[in-house]
C-alpha cells in the first residue's frame, strides 16, 4: 500500500492506484477532461497536471502510478501554472459560443475554465473550424468544440462494444468521427453525450430546448425494461424534456439505454387525458362519474369468475395491488400479469435474476437461453460485456445467433440443445460443471411459449447439476466463500416481478391470459379489466373491456370504457426490477388533463362499485401491500431468494426460441408513441429488416 | 497541412484482392508479432496495399487489412489518416512531397515551391496536374536537412534543389526518366561540395584522405 503526501495530507492508497486517485482520496480536487473512472486511461488532455517533488516537470496525475513516499502538490504555483497553461491551449481552438451551446451550464470546460483558466486569451490567430459529422438521429455534433479527449471513442469501443468511432488525421487536423460518418449503431450510443466534457456531442432531440437551470430534476427509475435503471427526469412545467442516468453501481452504473433516454417524447403524444365511454359503438368523451357508472353497470350482477384482469408491462406495484384487492372483493381469481404468456411463477428464486446484475462480474461461465440481452436488458448485456473484457469467460447462447458485442459460442437454436446440456451430453455442460461460478440466464423467448414450463424445469435442472447453487461457507483456510445462485430470469417487463411478487397470477381455478382470451370469446368471461395491458393481441369477443392506462394504444382501441391513468414519470410508485430489487419511482410532472394516478382511480372505482378499498393515501396502499407481501418492505436491497421447486418437467417442442424483442426501439406504448424512437427504428431497424428480407447483407 | 482527402465513392474500386506476392509478404510480416498482436502489422500492410494499388489505398483495401488483421476498420483508418505517407485518394504517377520545414525553408524551399507552381501549376496540397502525371503535397521534415531543400518523388528523395534544378527534375520526370537519386547539384552525400573538410589530418601524401580515395575507387571512380 503506497503512502504518499498530497497537499500536506498523508494518504494510503491501494497498490495500482494512480496519483489522481490518491489526490481524490486526500480530498484534493484535480481538473480533468479525458480521464473517466469507467474508461481506460488515455492521458491526452493534460489537464490533470500536478507537481511532484523531485520530478523535473509536472506529471499527468491520471496516468502516473502512485508510489510510496511521493510528495504531490495540486495547488502549488507550478501545478497551477501548468493547469492554466493547458487550459489556455485547450481554449485556443475552442469557439466562444457558450451562449448558443447546449452544454452551457453543465459544461466541464466552462466550469474548469472558471476555476483553472486565465480571464482572457492571448491568442490572436484564426481558430480552426471542423466540419460536423453525422452520428445518427440521437447525437448532434458540433465538432469545432471538440477538445479530443477521446472519451466517446473509448466508450464506444470499451463499454458499448461498437468499434465505429475513432480519431482521424493528427495534430491540428485531428477529428473525431464515426467510420465513414455512419450512424453510431449501438443501443447505448447516447451515453457519449453525457461523457463529452464539452458541447461537441449533444443531444439531437433536445437541441436548443432548455437550459439546465430551468429544469426541475426528479430522481426516479425507468420502466422501459426490467433492469430498473436509475434515472433523473428533467421537466419544465408539465413537460418531461429529457431523461438522464443516475449512478447506481449495482444496476446501471452510470449508463442508460437510448430507449430509456429518448422514449420520453412519447409521453406527449397519444395520451389519454380524459375518460371515454363507448356509446353507439363509438368511444366518446365522458366525465369520471359517467365512466365509473358505466363500469359499475357492467360489473353489476357478475360473479367473480365472469370477471378477469390483466396487468400491463409498465404498471406500478401499488396499482396492481389495488386491482388485485378489488378483483378479490368480487371473488375473481382470473388475474394475470404475464401478457406474453410466460410460464413463470412459484417460488421467488424461480423468476428472479438471482445472481444480481453486479454479480455477473464474478461469473466465469454464462449460458444464455432464448434471450438476446442486448435488446431485452441493454445494461445486463453491458455488464456481461464488462465481465468479458475483464478476462476469460465462457459464454454460450441457445437461440438465433445475434451480435451481442462480445464473443460467445452458439450452441443451438432451441430446446433440443437445452435438453442436451441438461442431460450432460452437450460439451457446454462440462464447461458449466468445471466453472467455479457458473450462471445461466433464461429469457422470455424461452419461457413465453407452450412448453415454457418444461424449458424452465430444464434450466432449473442445469442449475442444480452444474453447481450453480453455492451456499455461503468457509474454505479450508477459513476464508469466506460467498453464496452464489447462478439461476437467472431476464424479464422484459418492468412490472413483471412486482406482479409475480404480489401474486397477480391466476388463483385456484383462475384463468391466465390465454384462458381469459378464450373465456371472453366463448362468453364465459363477461368483463375484462386491462390495467395498462397493451400487448394482448385480442379483441376479447363480446366481453366488456375496461382499459385503464395512459396511451391510446392497442389496449384502448377495443375498450368500452377508458380510464386515463398516469405514466411512470407522473406518479409515485414502486417497481421491482428483474433482480427483485424494489425501487421507488417519483412523480416528475402531473398526469395530463383529467388523468389520475392509477391507485387513486382504482380506489375511486371501488367506491363506485360498492366495494370500497380500505385505503385513502398512497402510504395506506403501501402499508397494506407491505403487510401482505413483506418483500416490498425494503427499498433497494436484495435478499437472496430461497431455492425451491418450479417448472414442470416434460416434453419440449423442437421449435427454436424466438426472441421477444424484435424492434428494440419500440416495445411499449410510450416508446411506440415517441418520434425519436420512430427515427431510430428508421435508421437502425428497418435497413436491417430489408437486408434480411432481400437476403443481402449491408 | 490540411485534412487528407478520401477518394469519392465513384473513384473507389468495387473490390480489392491481395495478390499472391502480397499474401506471401503478409504471412511473413504477421508472423513477426505474437499471437493476438497481429494489429501491429497494420503499417506494413497499408504500405503493401498502397504499392499494390497505384500508390493509393482504397476503402476496400482498408477493409481487407482490417479483416486480415482482425481489427476494426476505424482503427485501420486512424493509422492510414495519421501518416502523410499513405494516400487515400488517387495521386499522379509522380507524387511530389516538398519539404518546407525550417531548414529547407532557410535554404530556399520557397524557390522550389515557386518552380513547381510555375512548371506544373500546383500549389495546394493534394492537387494534380490535368494529365494526372503529378500530385503535390507540402510536407514537414523529411529528415534530409543537411541537403536541404529536398523534394521526395514517390520513394526517392532529391536534394540540394534550387529553382533551376527543380525545373530540371520536373522536366526529366515529364520525359519519363527519373534522375539519379540524391543530390541534384552533384555533391556526394552531405559532404561539402568542394570535397572533404573534416578528418583531413588523416590524408595521405596525395592530399586525399585514404578512406575517401578507397570509397572513390569502390564507386567506380567515374566522378
Amino acid at each position: 500500500m503506497p503512502k504518499l503526501t498530497v497537499d500536506g495530507v498523508e494518504v494510503e492508497v491501494p497498490p495500482g492506484s494512480t496519483v489522481l486517485q490518491a489526490c481524490e482520496a486526500a480530498g484534493a480536487e484535480v481538473p480533468r477532461f479525458c480521464f473517466h473512472d469507467r474508461l481506460s486511461v488515455a492521458g491526452n488532455c493534460r489537464m490533470c497536471l500536478v507537481e511532484m517533488e523531485k520530478a523535473p516537470k509536472p506529471v499527468a496525475s491520471c496516468a502516473f502510478p502512485a508510489g510510496d513516499g511521493m510528495v504531490i502538490h495540486t495547488k502549488s504555483e507550478v501545478a497551477r501554472k501548468a493547469q492554466k497553461g493547458t487550459m489556455e491551449f485547450l481554449l485556443i481552438n475552442h469557439p466562444l459560443d457558450c451562449p448558443i451551446c447546449d452544454q452551457g451550464g453543465e459544461c466541464d470546460l466552462q466550469d474548469q475554465a472558471m476555476g483553472y483558466g486565465y480571464h482572457s486569451t492571448r491568442y490572436d490567430e484564426n481558430k480552426r473550424a471542423v466540419t460536423d459529422k453525422y452520428m445518427g438521429p440521437l447525437v448532434k455534433t458540433i465538432m469545432t468544440r471538440c477538445i479530443h479527449c477521446t472519451r466517446c471513442v473509448r466508450f464506444s469501443t470499451e463499454i458499448a462494444g461498437v468499434t465505429d468511432m475513432g480519431m482521424l488525421n493528427r495534430g491540428e487536423d485531428a477529428e473525431i468521427t464515426t467510420y465513414l460518418e455512419k450512424a453510431l449503431d449501438s443501443e447505448l450510443s447516447a451515453n457519449v453525450i453525457d461523457l463529452c466534457p464539452v458541447g461537441a456531442l449533444t443531444s439531437k432531440p433536445y437541441a436548443f430546448v432548455a437550459r439546465p437551470w430551468e429544469l426541475k430534476k426528479t430522481e426516479t427509475v425507468d420502466v422501459m425494461d426490467a433492469v430498473g435503471s436509475n434515472i433523473r427526469v428533467d421537466a419544465r412545467g408539465a413537460e418531461v424534456l429529457r431523461v438522464l442516468p443516475r449512478l447506481h453501481e449495482d444496476v446501471n452504473e452510470e449508463w442508460i439505454s437510448d430507449k430509456t433516454r429518448y422514449a420520453c417524447d412519447g409521453l406527449k403524444r397519444q395520451r389519454l387525458d380524459r375518460p371515454y365511454v363507448r356509446r353507439d359503438g363509438k368511444l366518446q368523451p365522458a366525465s369520471w362519474p359517467e365512466a365509473f357508472a358505466a363500469v359499475a353497470g357492467a360489473m353489476k350482477g357478475l360473479k367473480g369468475d365472469q370477471m378477469a384482469a390483466i396487468a400491463g408491462d409498465t404498471v406500478d406495484a401499488e396499482a396492481m395491488y389495488s386491482l388485485k384487492r378489488l378483483m378479490g372483493e368480487f371473488g375473481s381469481t382470473n388475474l394475470d400479469c404475464r401478457q406474453d404468456g410466460a410460464k413463470i411463477g412459484g417460488p421467488r428464486a424461480g423468476y428472479l435474476f438471482n445472481t444480481t446484475i453486479a454479480g455477473i462480474e464474478d461469473a466465469d461461465a454464462i449460458l444464455l437461453i432464448g434471450t438476446n440481452p442486448r435488446w431485452e436488458g441493454s445494461l445486463v448485456n453491458a455488464r456481461i460485456r464488462k465481465r468479458w473484457m475483464q478476462g476469460p469467460v465462457s459464454i454460450g447462447l441457445i437461440g438465433a445467433p445475434v451480435d451481442l458485442t462480445y464473443d460467445y459460442e452458439h450452441l443451438g437454436a432451441g430446446p433440443k440443445t437445452l435438453s442436451e446440456i441438461a442431460d450432460g451430453s452437450h460439451a457446454f455442460a462440462k464447461v458449466l460443471k468445471a466453472a467455479k461460478r457458473p450462471m445461466l440466464i433464461v429469457g422470455m423467448g424461452a419461457l413465453a411459449r407452450e412448453d415454457g414450463a418444461a424449458v424452465l424445469a430444464a434450466a432449473r435442472r442445469i442449475a442444480d447439476d452444474s453447481g450453480m447453487l453455492i451456499a455461503a461457507a468457509k474454505d479450508d483456510d477459513g476464508n469466506e466463500i460467498a453464496a452464489w445462485n447462478g439461476f437467472n430470469v431476464l424479464h422484459t417487463a418492468a412490472s413483471r416481478v412486482a406482479g409475480l411478487d404480489l401474486g397477480f397470477v391466476p388463483g385456484a381455478d383462475g384463468r391466465d391470459v390465454a384462458g381469459i382470451v378464450e373465456g371472453a370469446s366463448s362468453g364465459a368471461v363477461k368483463l375484462v379489466y386491462l390495467l395498462g395491458a397493451d400487448e394482448v393481441d385480442s379483441d376479447f369477443g363480446d366481453a366488456f373491456v375496461v382499459y385503464q392506462g395512459h396511451h391510446g394504444d392497442n389496449g384502448a382501441h377495443g375498450a368500452d370504457v377508458i380510464l386515463p391513468g398516469a405514466a411512470y414519470t407522473e406518479k409515485d410508485g414502486l417497481y421491482v426490477n428483474t433482480e427483485g430489487r424494489v425501487q421507488m419511482g417519483v412523480a416528475a410532472t402531473f398526469p395530463p388533463g383529467e388523468a389520475r394516478e392509477d391507485w387513486k382511480i382504482l380506489r375511486a372505482l371501488s367506491e363506485a362499485v360498492g366495494k370500497t378499498l380500505p385505503f385513502t393515501t398512497l402510504e395506506d396502499v403501501r402499508a397494506a401491500m407491505r403487510k401482505d407481501h413483506p418483500s416490498f418492505a425494503a427499498i433497494d436491497t436484495i435478499e437472496a431468494a430461497a431455492w425451491g421447486e418450479f417448472g414442470v418437467a416434460g416434453a419440449t417442442d423442437d421449435a427454436p426460441f424466438a426472441y421477444p424483442v424484435d424492434n428494440f426501439y419500440m416495445t411499449d406504448p410510450i416508446s411506440r408513441a415517441s418520434k425519436t424512437m420512430a427515427e431510430c427504428t428508421e435508421a437502425f431497424v428497418l435497413p436491417k429488416r430489408e437486408a434480411a428480407a432481400t437476403g443481402t447483407n449491408g | 497541412m490540411s485534412t487528407k482527402p478520401i477518394a469519392e465513392a465513384h473513384l473507389q474500386p468495387d473490390s480489392f484482392e491481395w495478390t499472391a506476392d502480397s499474401k506471401a509478404f503478409i504471412d511473413k510480416v504477421v508472423a513477426k508479432y505474437p499471437a493476438g498482436r497481429q494489429a501491429s502489422a497494420v503499417i506494413p500492410l497499408l504500405d503493401l496495399a498502397q504499392r499494390q494499388h497505384d500508390n493509393w489505398i482504397p476503402l476496400k483495401a482498408m477493409d481487407a487489412i482490417a479483416e486480415t488483421l482482425s481489427m476494426p476498420r476505424i482503427r485501420v483508418m486512424e493509422v492510414a489518416t495519421f501518416y502523410t505517407m499513405f494516400n487515400l485518394a488517387p495521386v499522379g504517377k509522380w507524387f511530389l512531397q516538398a519539404c518546407t520545414t525550417t531548414p529547407c525553408w532557410l535554404r530556399g524551399s520557397d524557390d522550389v515551391m515557386r518552380c513547381i507552381k510555375d512548371k506544373l501549376g500546383l500549389s495546394a496540397n493534394y492537387t494534380s496536374t490535368a494529365d494526372g502525371q503529378f500530385t503535390l503535397l507540402e510536407v514537414e521534415c523529411l529528415g534530409v536537412c543537411a541537403n536541404a531543400p529536398v523534394v521526395q518523388v514517390n520513394d526517392d528523395v532529391y536534394e540540394d534543389l534550387d529553382y533551376d534544378l527543380t525545373a530540371k527534375l520536373i522536366d526529366d520526370l515529364k520525359a519519363g526518366k527519373a534522375p539519379e537519386v540524391g543530390s541534384m547539384s552533384g555533391r556526394k552525400g552531405s559532404m561539402s561540395k568542394d570535397g572533404p573538410t573534416s578528418l583531413v589530418s588523416l590524408k595521405d601524401s596525395d592530399g586525399v584522405p585514404a578512406w575517401f580515395a578507397k570509397k572513390q575507387a569502390s564507386a567506380g571512380g567515374d566522378d
